[in-house]
């Protein structure tokens, strides 16, 4: 369903450096039972963010009220495992509207493009840059600019270019999805099954 | 003629229409859905007013969190008893063929579809679960998509989707005694890494995959999302043909013939290129078990776990995280590690064959006694024919508890979970933190090797446990 549009982001950021971070991880599967899109981002990373009472860790980073913002640096190969969506819900409803990472999961990158969270993949010496940045100042601010394809450590002005096809930065420009896309081309596709 | 991979034909006979600077519009020829991925995309489509295209291309089974005791009762958790009759009631609005929890193929939705004879060679095929690279076995395009990627696909039977590069896997050789396709997966994965084939769909060739059965072969492309490839899939061939005749889906008389004579062509031209191509010996591979949690983080039974040497920042830091979180040591051997739990189940290790090999294996020998031993059919055609086999019978004597089919353990969203800080050995695909509930330690392997930590109560090498 449509999103908020994304032009331009500039906000501090949540750093979780650690590999392999599955979706599994973002949200187990126990909480996906739900038949609506409602409430995922209260068990977003559940099992790291909360004991098995439901008590808070203290040493897990979204725990930590030093860091905070609209954007997520994670580690490499963030989102990798299942397809959920449900991921990707949960980190757009807590409040995260871009994900970075030096790499990401094919189906979790997909998943974010079709719902608006914006995936910049950059390379892992920026990438150690802004963890190195946010450690130091957890205040520090990242600007993602969709429109100039540009990610930007604002303290230091250094910034890096970052790839995402015409028609994905159009669709997360104006908040429209593929299905917008698709409906219009019912014609096309009775006439290739017709034809097939 | 340009010389084309067997990924490249099937996917251009898919393509609608190519967006300019984008992806392609892809046509999709069957669509599987289940109750967790699919509620919300029916609930968009009727906010959108917009109905299904084609319901006769989509097909539906309660699998992920159905109870797999009592199934003929009313499912106790609230939230999974929702769910599960949602599904019933979108497929009766719209028509949609439903496997129903009960009925004689209901099932995982990776078993029942080939059990059927709906995954054909050729196809284009998504669900809303990774694990669709299953059906990449019968030489389908198949692979796992989000929730609004269903939602595309019962509005207009199309998706978005960017071309994947092409990865080609050869493994050639003969396969050492005790070794399975579960090992040889494993082994692929842990060469590769979790991401190493990352924005790829691969094929499986060479001597030592043509010599699988469907079974075997769907064992390892259903793990090819393991290395973050987008499928997996494997020319068809006579074994593939074999095993479709006569399935209820599959085509009939004349049009059998003709069909098959189409699936022949379905292979990679001698010269086609590949974006990347790996080659591995059938005779290098031994039996496979994991030791973290990501599944390329795969030793030899017999073998040690990897120092932190030449390790540094995150990625030390994540793999010893990992480690701890498993209550293992760096260089330490896996073998003779007590577990809790044995699982044998999953669209990865719960069809007929699996069940097969687990019971020839156990019988006559029990269960050790710190085991607590479930096995989980993949669907009621794998329960059935292991009733008439035999195979529960020695199953049972064995001191195995069978339960009915769903993904149970696997993924641990109904009551079957691997308590805290316990050790289970699993025929299952994912080692991830709490995947087989809270807590829960997870060691991948094969059903062989399963097998035998059942009888010994500790990791083992199949081939020192079992005679022949």
């Amino acid at each position: 369903m449509a999103y908020d549009k994304f032009t331009l982001l500039k906000s501090n950021a949540v750093p979780l450096p650690n590999e392999n971070v599955d979706t599994d991880q973002i949200i187990p599967a126990r909480f996906l039972k739900a038949t609506e899109r409602v409430g995922f981002g209260d068990n977003l990373f559940r099992d790291w963010r909360y004991d098995v009472e439901g008590n808070p860790k203290k040493d897990f980073v979204l725990n930590d009220s030093t860091y905070s913002g609209k954007i997520l640096v994670a580690g490499r190969n963030f989102g990798s495992g299942s397809s959920r969506e449900h991921a990707v819900w949960a980190l757009y409803d807590y409040g995260f509207r871009a994900v970075v990472s030096s790499f990401f999961a094919d189906i979790f990158k997909n998943n974010c493009l079709n719902i608006g969270v914006l995936p910049v993949t950059i390379s892992v010496a920026f990438a150690d840059k802004l963890f190195a940045a946010i450690a130091s100042n957890p205040e520090t601010e990242i600007e993602i600019d969709l429109p100039a394809q540009k990610i930007t450590l604002i303290s230091t002005r250094e910034s890096e270019s970052f790839d995402i096809n015409e028609y994905k930065k159009e669709n997360m420009k104006h908040g429209f999805d593929d299905i917008d896309y698709l409906l219009n081309m019912s014609k096309e596709i009775d006439v290739f099954v017709a034809n097939n | 003629m340009e010389k084309t991979t067997l990924f490249d034909k099937i996917w251009d006979a898919h393509v609608v229409k190519s967006v300019p600077a984008g992806p392609d519009v892809f046509f999709i020829d069957k669509h599987f859905i289940h109750e967790v991925t699919s509620p919300v995309a029916f609930l968009n489509l009727d906010t959108r007013g917009v109905g299904v295209k084609y319901p006769e291309r989509t097909i539906a089974t309660p699998d992920h969190n159905v109870p797999t005791i009592n199934q003929d009762q009313t499912i106790k958790d609230q939230l999974s008893r929702m769910q599960v009759q949602k599904l019933r009631d979108n497929c009766s609005k719209y028509g949609i063929e439903l496997h129903d929890l009960g009925s004689a193929h209901h099932g995982i939705v990776h078993v029942i579809g080939p059990e059927l004879g709906i995954t054909q060679p050729g196809m284009t095929i998504v669900c809303g679960d990774s694990h669709t690279s299953t059906h990449g076995a019968f030489g389908a395009i198949a692979f796992g998509i989000g929730t609004s990627e269903v939602e595309m696909v019962l509005a207009t039977q199309c998706i978005m989707q960017s071309k994947a590069k092409k990865m080609r896997i050869t493994v050639d050789g003969i396969l050492g005694k005790g070794v399975t396709s579960k090992d040889i997966i494993l082994y692929i994965i842990a060469e590769i890494t979790a991401a190493g084939a990352t924005g790829y769909f691969v094929e499986y060739a060479g001597s030592a995959i043509q010599s699988l059965s469907m079974e075997a072969r769907m064992t390892i492309c259903n793990m090819s999302i393991e290395m973050g490839a987008r499928g997996g899939l494997i020319a068809p061939d006579e074994i593939t043909f074999n095993y479709l005749e006569g399935k209820r889906y599959a085509p009939k008389g004349a049009e059998w013939d003709q069909t098959v004579a189409h699936w022949k062509t379905l292979k990679t031209d001698e010269e086609a290129v590949f974006d990347k191509e790996y080659q591995f010996d059938a005779a290098d591979i031994e039996p496979m078990i994991t030791y973290g949690t990501n599944p390329g983080m795969g030793i030899k039974v017999k073998g040690t776990i990897p120092t932190t040497e030449g390790m540094e920042g995150s990625n030390k830091a994540s793999y010893l995280k990992s480690l701890a979180y498993m209550g293992f040591e760096a260089g330490e051997a896996i073998k003779g590690k007590l577990v809790d739990f044995v699982f044998v189940g999953s669209c990865t290790n719960g069809r007929i064959e699996d069940i097969r090999s687990v019971a020839q294996f156990v019988k006559g020998h029990k269960k050790a006694d710190n085991i607590t031993a479930w096995i989980v059919p993949g669907s009621k055609e794998v329960e059935k024919m292991a009733h008439e086999e035999g195979l529960v019978k020695i199953l049972e004597e064995a001191g195995f508890e069978l339960r009915q089919p769903g993904c149970s353990a696997c993924l641990a969203m109904n009551e079957d979970k691997i308590p805290s800080g316990k050790y289970a050995v699993s025929t299952s695909n994912r080692n991830f933190e709490g995947r087989q509930g809270p807590g829960a330690r997870t060691m991948l392997a094969s059903p062989l090797t399963v097998a035998a930590v059942a009888v010994t109560g500790r990791i083992c090498d199949p081939r020192e446990v079992f005679e022949n």
